[in-house]
């Protein structure tokens, strides 16, 4: 069977992406490059959630518990190591593990979907509020101290080795470039063996577990994926900004990255990471503002897409392109249609 | 099939189900012979789909044993089951509503075997259950017989020794009927199968041993004549139209 019937789209998205890699730096000013490193580190976070809930059928509503892990671990390990290759390292191994963990009970006890996402937005909002009150100086991991409300800084990335720090406009490289991988990355794996099995999983689980596979194991392993995927998303924020604080696992973000999810197209990659751009950039249109109430306008967009595209931009869009295709030629367009059918949208 | 020995490859002691005061299966000893083609009939709420739930692990028994080949499966989870070589198709269809046809039946046959013989199967499977006009369709946009046949394409593509199938010919016209009828004799060349029906015609087409349910309890077993021709058979279930 062939899984790559969307080549020719794939290269497409990986030209765009570099382009817009080497090519924004030199046209956008300084302060727009830093503010979409920012964005870039959300788009992953976005990923995360559309490879563990849109593929994966996990529902999880507090995909900021391994995103606010992941930048705090990097912000910690590279204030002690003086070094941030290894903490980076460390950040994406916490933020996994700290999935793994939290998946092996959720899914070794059977929880339902609704459940698993009560559970998952209350780890992230009781992570939120335990660490809100670490500002006192018995706070402190080795030479870190947490900070409580304010946080703690992180410091920028090195060149690994060399100990030199990215300036700003090398740590958008780095993040592009990051997305770029984990967006491949997360492409590849939904076609593998492992990745066909989650989304089987997602359509009809007593089926998956009745044709012979453990099912739970194949959610852990999705669910530690896309929490090692948050806990980078994590170091690019915490990089983006110089700082981690508690805000990186509260309400707010974890609602969001819901919204770019539901707005871009659930089942697709590409939906959730340009989600993530557009609302980001709404919303920072919106702060500009100053007459509407930015959440006000998020609450309205959910319900727009909820009521009248309920399956995203990017799979409406699809549709719609491929529509006329068929007619003009059909015969083509039915074996790509067909095709299609077997393949995740993308 | 012809047996020089006769050799147990399922039993159950002593099974029961229980639903809070709803007795599903009572107290069930059932054994089943290697290649045999068993047929489980009995009225609308018997128990037999309960059975095959517990035989499949998909209901952990309140009481009793279930061995299949030698292993005793009480209690094991349905992919424990399903490894021991166990296929089954579901009463209600359990398919991947988004994936293809194709996609189904090869994530059924790539579970027990490597790459190059899954696909092999896959395309075999495809063309023995006739599915290959439609193969590139997605499973949840086809009609219910369709769905049915991709469900039983999954369990052959897997290459199971035993086979449950839990009401095949379920709303399918005479013409399917029979088609599947074939199938399932086709099956039992190289597997063992219990199959559960209401159509009398159906089981008359295929049967070699039925077993007649009735409140959760095995009633009868014996040749199709044999149970047909039981008082008590004619009384709780051939009277009854369905
Ligand atoms: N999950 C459940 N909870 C409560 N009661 C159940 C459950 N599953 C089955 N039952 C009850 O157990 C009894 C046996 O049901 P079962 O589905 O096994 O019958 P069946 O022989 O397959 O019937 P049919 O021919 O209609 O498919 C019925 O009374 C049914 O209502
Ligand atoms: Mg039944």
């Amino acid at each position: 069977m062939n899984r790559w019937p969307d080549k020719g789209r794939l290269v497409a998205v990986g030209l765009i992406g570099l382009v817009f890699m080497f090519g924004a730096p030199q046209v956008l000013q300084l302060f727009t490059v830093i503010n979409l490193t920012t964005a870039i580190a959300l788009a992953v976070l976005a990923l995360s959630l559309g490879l563990v809930w849109g593929f994966g059928g996990i529902l999880c509503f507090g995909q900021t518990t391994f995103f606010g892990l992941g930048a705090y671990a990097y912000a910690v390990a590279a204030q002690n190591f003086g070094d941030t290759t290894g903490a980076v390292i460390v950040a994406i191994l916490v933020a996994a593990a700290a999935a793994a963990i939290l998946g092996y009970f959720m899914f070794w006890g059977r929880i339902s979907d609704v459940y698993l996402g009560v559970i998952t937005l209350t780890v992230t909002l009781i992570l939120f509020n335990l660490i809100r009150r670490t500002s006192g100086p018995e706070y402190k991991i080795g030479t870190a101290l947490l900070g409580g409300f304010n946080g703690t800084s992180a410091p920028p990335l090195q060149v690994p080795w060399s100990g030199a720090m990215l300036f700003p406009t090398q740590m958008f490289y780095v993040a592009m470039g990051a997305l770029l991988i984990a967006y491949f990355g997360c492409i590849w794996l939904t076609r593998t063996h492992f990745g066909r099995v989650c989304v089987a999983i997602r359509e009809n689980e007593t089926r998956a577990e009745l044709i012979g596979y453990d099912t739970r194991l194949y959610k852990l392993g999705l669910f530690s994926i896309g929490g090692g995927l948050a806990g980078l998303a994590g170091i690019l924020m915490a990089n983006g900004i110089g700082r981690v604080t508690p805000d990186l696992f509260g309400l707010p973000y974890a609602a969001q990255a819901i919204i770019w999810v539901i707005v871009g197209g659930r089942g697709t990659l590409i939906g959730p990471v340009l989600g993530a751009f557009g609302i980001f950039y709404l919303t920072s249109w919106l702060g500009t503002q100053q007459t509407v109430n930015a959440n006000m306008v998020l609450g309205l967009v959910l319900i727009g897409f909820v009521l009248l595209l309920p399956k995203g931009v990017v799979p409406w869009v699809m549709e719609r392109v491929a529509r006329p295709r068929r007619s003009a030629k059909a015969g083509r367009a039915r074996v790509r249609a067909g095709r299609r059918a077997m393949q995740p949208a993308e | 099939m012809a047996r020089q020995r006769r050799e147990t490859v399922l039993e159950t002691q002593d099974l029961t189900m229980r639903f809070g005061g709803v007795v599903a299966n009572e107290r069930v000893d059932f054994q089943l012979d290697k290649g045999e083609l068993r047929c489980l009939i009995g009225p609308n709420g018997a128990g037999k789909s309960t059975f095959f739930k517990c035989l499949t692990g998909q209901l952990k028994p309140t009481e009793g044993t279930v061995t299949i080949n030698g292993v005793d499966t009480t209690g094991a989870d349905p992919h424990q089951v399903a490894e021991l070589g166990v296929g089954i198709k579901t009463q209600v269809p359990n398919v991947f509503d988004a994936l293809s046809v194709e996609e189904n039946i090869w994530l059924a046959s790539r579970r027990f075997h490597p790459d190059k013989k899954a696909a092999a199967l896959t395309a075999e499977t495809v063309e023995r259950v006739r599915l290959g006009d439609i193969r590139r369709r997605q499973v949840g946009a086809l009609a219910h017989g369709q769905r049915q046949w991709v469900e039983l394409a999954m369990v052959v593509a897997a290459e199971p020794w035993l086979v449950l199938l839990d009401e095949p010919a379920a709303g399918m016209t005479d013409e399917e009927t029979e088609f599947t009828a074939g199938l399932i004799r086709a099956i039992n060349e190289t597997a063992t199968l219990i199959v559960v029906e209401h159509d009398m015609n159906f089981i008359r087409a295929i049967a070699q041993k039925v077993t007649v349910f009735h409140r959760g309890a095995i009633l009868i077993e014996g040749t199709m004549d044999e149970v047909s021709a039981d008082p008590t058979v004619r009384d709780v279930y051939l009277g009854h139209k369905h």
